[in-house]
């Protein structure tokens, strides 16, 4: 009898067929586009045809696309690892380490010794969907992504734990003209850097690894990437992709099954589950009808040509993936527009644009033009637009148009979504999803894709849904496997269409902009954006919020319009400077990449050379290479804290060497063990700068990959102090921190209370060298001698006295004492100063660790850039107490964060405002933020947060910021970094 | 308003001696043999209380609604029940309460009472009380007190449940007849709560002879020699019992053949008291108050002794270790200090269990939970230097995290676990 392995993957459908002996007689590789049973029924048909005269086969399926149906229909099932792994041991019992890259599934296998196996569980990150995903947003094949980046000539840092981060740092490399080859080099790196972060937790990857698996087969380049970061040749065996269906095919056993009838049972299979469903769209076509007449209001007439004076402003907003771009003659009405989908390098479009604006207008007299989104820069630059604005404003200024009390915008594009709340004219609270796109258009797009639809094909389907699939709101991986469940319950088409339109909008609603009720929305409410064109999107909306809402009719390029209407109405010389039609002739762009040295950060940089020799650059961190005029005074907190602790550096001492790592609260408490243990007579070591380098020495040993970033730098700053020689590492865990009377109680948070628990038990480079990581309890100063005492006797013998360690403490906790005070007097000096100037102040709210130049991308520096003095949350003086808080007042670090909220609505001025980082993973700050923002809103006070993590795209910060200092009134009071 | 209600300045409505005569508490479920029989401790002292069962998607719904999606997920899915209970109109929202317990920890699940309030607030039933259920003296209300009765009589349902619950995990996959077990369970909890009614059960004697009956009642289901996979669930704690946060997770190994080992809760209540002498120690602070911690510790490792000694009775039943077995068991893994959320415990969990010959093990995590960063996720490498023959698989759950993902990676653990039985 012939043994059949089914490997039913997340994209595709693999089969292998054995013969008694083992031998592989026929293998067969197909994408299955989610009609798994259908295919399967195809392939064993197949298979038929090839084994005339075997009627009867063993079968086993894998894969976890597979689970259901094979448990549903009692087919043997082998786990897809599992499989793997028999397989390997047949065919290469000599593998230590297997690396298999599937569609949606990264995995590492650990064969020899211990046999451990590592599944992505929560990311998609560094998988096939990841690489297809990003082929898709350069609009290359994921084959010629593979051939490009065979000419890399640089590496660019691209976030890798997540798609949606790579794509927000994908696309201002390719906005600022980076090269295609050094982009799609980058993609592969990425895609290893987030295999080996989140899947090696701490276990070496060496010895003879073999690859499998569709992207490792059909990507040399990939392989290569994992090479050289792994020093050492992987192998890639023959029939790379089958062996999931191999080892599925080896533990087929039992009587089999009559193929014929096989067959037939799987083509005719459909799951038994019903699953839960939603409200339709429409009842009836009528509901319908009515619906599209109520939104007809709203048309946009497009007039073609301009007024006889033939005056005309121009509006562009490079967004992410498209760019739209808007003429208006002189009474406000829309002349022409273009909605052109970007590949990446906008000025080309807009070249084109302009081109055929001239062609044909050609008496045209431009008053004014503005430039937004992603790429306002580069554009206002390339071209000489008169004004660059933010798209907030952009879209502000549109709706205006439609609904002059408008008090409610949300624009949903294709990867990004933007709300705010207008109160008083201005806008007030601002939403932007910078960790998850899910509830974006881009989000439809993929599974329209992957269904073999266009967008607006597939979100017409849903329409008239009878009962469109819940499927909640949840990040787009997840969301894969939802709709594959969906389909195993017997969900048509339309119903998984419907379900996503309204699951976009329940990821916009309540993971993005987080409502309780529609009442909290506003009144007035104005939605934008492509997505919304889609009218099942636009009905899911209204039907969540149960209000109506308007929709322009070019809802699509309401930026651009905006950015027109801005241009005329600020209009300030009577000519445009924007290039004229000979100008444009003899346009040129060449682009150059290099790496800026003028500090630490050494930003990649990408050199944009125009026609005349005009340059913008692109990817700086701060202003410094763009060699503008420098603001001769800048005012920044943060600086002054890096200076302080800088003064704490490695010195030697008389007894041991003791190496501290520089991160999360040794960020404040560096004063006090340097102190502490110099005056032992120690030598200290403190570890160096954060750079991504430092962060991949140590992250092949990071337990758990959803920690926060801070947290799980630790690692490379131990890997560095080890590196450097120390006799011993001191890092101590703190249950508590020292109590500043701020709040209830006075805890660290788990994190940064017991992460040396975590190096002690990952960090095998450890052995040989103290880790010492006792519990330690500073905020008791009156037992802490005595305790300590007894700790580093422990770990030193007892040739250090109590008495010495009391008057180290003393000094210890002077020195806490007086740079705590030093922070505090160098804010209330900042805060006395920006009064006297008329300084706008922002109160950058975060951790200590928030110092980091790695964790916070100079986000300080760019506020201090744009003119506004900076000063933390722990400098506020005097005036800085305990804030009433309707949650669970009881860590330092938070309380301090309450205590600034509550200075700031106390204080009345509206030049004072508060910006909270927030590093993404963090758990507490999940309540933090909302505490903050209420304690400010109580009194009408912005709340701006801004999330941090690995990536390094400023761009949503700087919209923040920007709208932020639009809002009270500081209009131009920032520079364009 | 019914009554003159007594609001704090936070805004907090106390559960007043009024309420207590009017008023039905809801409590969310978590265990749910234990919190059966805990119901009953209630009713016995005069309160009217319903234990929440009601299940499914609308309460991950009602969840997600009002509670910050980063927030973890027991929180959103204990809030998200009882706003589900309150939407259902079942209940009279102006004499209804809710009942919530509180540790006071440094993890973010202390705050669980003030998320909850918040969402009230937010879904318009703002007049409805929160009553915080702890031992730390965080808040109080005239109407409901936990005292040294209450908390004796709470404490022995506890025992009652962890007896139950490990009885029945080690007959039900090995029973002749299906459902035997299940029966008997329902029997005695039914059994327990009477008694409870009456003010019987609960003194030192009645409790150990009652075990004594209860696991010789057990020896008398007959089992058949069958050989299973043996899985032991640590986790946080709310994830680790509930199966409405686990996606039914015991029945899902049960489904695949496995015998499911939960560790009991008294070790939990055991390591609550003990952080309190290991902070003493560590940090230094009164002796006096060490004094009374103490005698409360020693209480409480009375009533464990209970049950370990009725286990030890039995020649079928597996005995497992005393909490401060586990404790010693952990020393060299990690500090006692580690005392926030299921702290050193969980990783002492792991190691009692891969000891007794559960060495696989599903460590279940709501997503992104801070402590199991450290003392799961951080712990498992060292656990599996120490013991090879350790197969731990670590599952998070959140609101997003699919069934399919998470049993088809539990199916892997079993895989390996399955090469291991020795035949």
């Amino acid at each position: 009898m012939i043994r059949i392995g089914l490997d039913v993957g997340s994209t595709t459908l693999k089969c292998v067929v054995l013969s008694e002996r083992g031998e592989i007689l026929y293998k067969n590789y197909e994408r299955h586009f989610s009609q798994i049973t259908q295919k399967a029924a195809e392939m064993l048909a197949q298979i038929q045809a090839q084994f005339p005269q075997e009627a009867r086969a063993q079968l086993c399926i894998s894969g976890s696309a597979g689970m259901g149906f094979a448990e549903g229909m009692s087919i043997p099932f082998a786990q897809e690892v599992y499989a793997t792994r028999v397989a390997i041991r047949r065919n290469l019992p000599k593998t230590d380490v297997v690396i298999e890259l599937g569609g949606e599934d990264a995995k590492i296998l650990f064969v020899s010794g211990n046999m451990e196996v590592r599944m992505n569980g929560s990311c998609a990150g560094g998988t096939g969907a990841f690489i297809d995903q990003m082929a898709t947003l350069l609009e290359i094949s994921p084959d010629e992504m593979n051939e490009l980046s065979k000419r890399q000539n640089k590496i660019y840092s691209i976030a890798s734990r997540c798609g949606v981060f790579a794509k927000s740092d994908i696309q201002p490399l390719l906005n600022q003209g980076a090269r295609k080859e050094d982009v799609c080099a980058s993609i592969f790196a990425a895609v290893v850097n987030q295999t080996i972060a989140g899947l090696a937790q701490g276990r070496e990857i060496a010895g003879n690894i073999v690859y499998l698996g569709g992207p490792l087969t059909f990507f040399s380049e990939l392989r290569r990437a994992f090479d050289l970061a792994l020093h050492t040749e992987g192998l890639l065996p023959e029939n790379s992709l089958y062996y999931v269906a191999l080892g599925a095919a080896l533990q087929a056993d039992g009587e089999g099954f009559d193929l014929k009838d096989l067959t037939r049972r799987i083509a005719r299979y459909t799951a038994s589950g019903s699953y839960v469903g939603c409200r339709p769209l429409f009842e009836s076509q009528a509901a319908y009808d009515a619906f599209v007449a109520r939104h007809k209001k709203d048309e946009m007439r497009v007039t073609g040509c301009l007024k006889p004076d033939n005056i005309a402003y121009i509006g562009i907003d490079a967004g992410s993936t498209t760019v739209k771009a808007v003429v208006l003659d002189s009474e406000e009405n829309i002349a022409f527009y273009r909605y052109l989908p970007n590949s990446g390098n906008p000025v080309p479009l807009v070249k084109a644009f302009l081109e055929e604006v001239y062609r044909r207008f050609p008496d045209i007299a431009i008053r004014a033009a503005a430039s937004t989104g992603y790429g306002e820069e580069i554009i206002k630059n390339a071209f000489n637009a008169d004004f660059g604005l933010v798209e907030t404003i952009a879209h502000f200024t549109a709706a205006k148009k439609f609904d002059p009390d408008v008090d409610f915008i949300i624009d949903i594009g294709g990867q990004d979504i933007k709300c705010f709340k207008i109160r008083g004219g201005v806008i007030d609270n601002i939403f932007l999803n910078e960790a998850c796109s899910s509830g974006c258009g881009s989000f439809l797009q993929t599974f329209a894709g992957a269904l073999g639809y266009s967008i607006e094909d597939f979100a017409k389907e849903g329409l008239f849904a009878d009962k469109p699939v819940d499927l909640g709101s949840r990040c787009t991986v997840f969301m894969n496997s939802s709709v594959k469940q969906a389909q195993k319950d017997g969900a048509s088409l339309a119903n998984i269409s419907a379900g996503l339109s309204i699951s976009v909008v329940k990821n916009a609603l309540y993971k993005v902009i987080r409502v309780g009720s529609a009442a909290e929305l506003g009144q007035h409410i104005v939605v934008q954006g492509g997505t919304f064109l889609n009218d099942a999107v636009l009905r899911a909306f209204e039907q969540e919020i149960g209000r109506d809402v308007v929709r322009p009719s070019l809802a699509g390029i309401m930026g651009a319009y905006g950015a027109a209407l801005y241009a005329k109405q600020h209009q300030r010389t009577e000519w445009s400077g924007l290039l004229s039609r000979g100008a444009l002739e003899n346009f040129t762009h060449e682009v150059r990449a290099m790496t800026c040295n003028g500090c630490t950060n050494h930003c990649r940089l990408t050199i944009n050379t125009f026609a005349g020799g005009k340059t913008f650059i692109g990817g700086n961190q701060c202003t410094k290479p763009l060699r503008t005029s420098h603001r001769s005074e800048r005012y920044n907190l943060c600086d002054y804290k890096r200076e302080l602790l800088a003064a704490f550096g490695s010195v030697h001492g008389r007894r041991q060497n003791i190496g501290l790592p520089m991160g999360l609260n040794f960020y404040e408490l560096l004063p006090f063990w340097h102190t502490f243990l110099t005056r032992l007579g120690f030598g200290v070591t403190v570890s160096p700068k954060t750079t991504k380098q430092l962060y991949h020495l140590g992250q092949a040993s990071i337990p758990s990959d959803t920690a926060c970033y801070p947290a799980k730098l630790m690692h490379g700053h131990v890997q560095a102090l080890i590196d450097a020689g120390v006799d011993a590492i001191f890092y101590p865990c703190m249950s508590y921190n020292i109590d500043e009377h701020l709040g209830d109680n006075h805890y660290n948070c788990p994190v940064v209370a017991y992460y040396p628990e975590v190096i002690a038990s990952n960090m095998k480079s450890l052995q040989g060298i103290p880790f010492i990581h006792d519990y330690v309890g500073i905020h008791r100063p009156h037992d802490f001698p005595r305790k300590m005492h007894e700790i580093l006797t422990r770990h030193f013998g007892d040739d250090i006295s109590l008495r010495q360690v009391r008057s180290a403490a003393k000094a210890a906790y002077a020195a806490y004492e007086t740079h705590m005070r030093r922070i505090r007097e160098k804010g209330e000096e900042y805060l006395r100063l920006a009064k006297e100037k008329g300084l706008p102040v922002i109160v950058l709210a975060g951790r200590p660790y928030h110092l980091d130049g790695e964790i916070c991308h100079g986000i300080d520096g760019f506020i201090a850039d744009s003119g506004a003095v900076v000063v933390s949350e722990d400098s506020l003086g005097d005036e800085y107490v305990k804030a009433p808080t309707t949650v669970l007042n009881q860590w330092t670090y938070h309380s301090r964060l309450y205590a600034a909220a509550r200075f700031i609505a106390e204080s009345g001025d509206p030049h004072v405002n508060l910006v909270q980082l927030v590093s993404f993973g963090c758990g507490v700050d999940a309540i933090t933020t909302d505490e903050v923002r209420k304690i400010l809103e109580s009194r009408s006070r912005i709340y701006t947060q801004i999330k941090i993590d690995e990536i390094t795209n400023l761009g949503a910060v700087k919209i923040r910021l920007r709208s932020l200092f639009s809002a009270i009134g500081e209009k131009g009071g920032y520079t364009h970094a | 308003m019914p009554e003159t209600r007594k609001v704090d300045d936070r805004g907090r409505i106390e559960f007043t001696k009024e309420m207590r005569k009017t008023y039905k508490i809801l409590f969310p479920n978590m265990a749910d043999i234990h919190f059966r029989i805990l119901q009953n401790v209630f009713r016995a002292y005069g309160y009217n209380i319903e234990l929440l069962t009601n299940d499914g998607q609308e309460v991950v719904d009602e969840g997600l609604k009002y509670v910050h999606n980063d927030i973890c997920y027991p929180a959103l899915l204990t809030i998200g029940q009882m706003i589900s209970a309150l939407k259902s109109g079942k209940y009279d929202l102006d004499h209804v309460a809710l009942m919530m317990s509180q540790t006071g920890g440094g993890c973010r699940a202390s705050n669980y009472i003030f998320l909850l309030r918040k969402a009230l607030k937010n879904a318009g039933m703002g007049q409805v009380p929160v009553i915080s259920v702890n031992l730390s003296g965080l808040e109080k209300n005239s109407g409901f007190q936990i005292t040294l009765p209450l908390l004796r009589r709470a404490l022995a349902a506890l025992t009652y449940g962890d007896l139950l619950m490990l009885l029945s995990n080690q007959t039900r996959p090995y029973e002749k007849n299906p459902g035997e077990t299940d029966a008997h369970v329902a029997a005695w909890v039914e059994k327990i709560c009477a008694q409870f009614l009456q003010g019987k059960g609960f003194q030192p004697k009645a409790i150990r002879s009652a075990l004594h009956e209860i696991v010789a009642d057990f020896e008398s289901i007959e089992i058949l020699p069958v050989r299973c996979v043996k899985v032991g669930i640590v986790g946080e704690i709310y994830v680790k019992y509930s199966a409405l946060a686990n996606n039914h997770l015991e029945d899902f190994l049960r489904s695949q053949g496995c015998e499911v080992n939960v560790p009991g809760l008294m070790a939990f209540m055991l390591f609550k008291v003990d952080n309190r002498l290991e902070d003493i120690k560590l940090y230094g602070g009164n002796p006096l108050k060490a004094l009374v911690v103490q005698a409360l510790y020693n209480y409480l490792e009375v009533f464990e002794t209970y049950t370990l000694d009725a286990v030890a009775a039995s020649k079928r039943y597996h005995k497992p270790a005393a909490y401060r077995e586990i404790k010693e068991m952990v020393r060299p893994l990690i500090g006692y200090g580690c005392k926030m959320g299921e702290g050193w415990l969980l990783t002492g969990e792991m190691i009692e269990l891969i000891r007794s010959g559960y060495q696989n093990i599903v460590c279940a995590q709501p997503f992104g939970c801070l402590p199991n960063h450290i003392v799961g996720k951080g712990k498992i490498r060292q656990i599996r230097e120490l013991y090879p023959q350790a197969n731990i698989v670590p599952i998070d759950y959140d609101p997003g995290a699919t069934r399919v993902n998470q049993e088809n990676r539990i199916k892997l653990m079993l895989s390996v676990a399955r090469e291991n039985l020795p035949s």
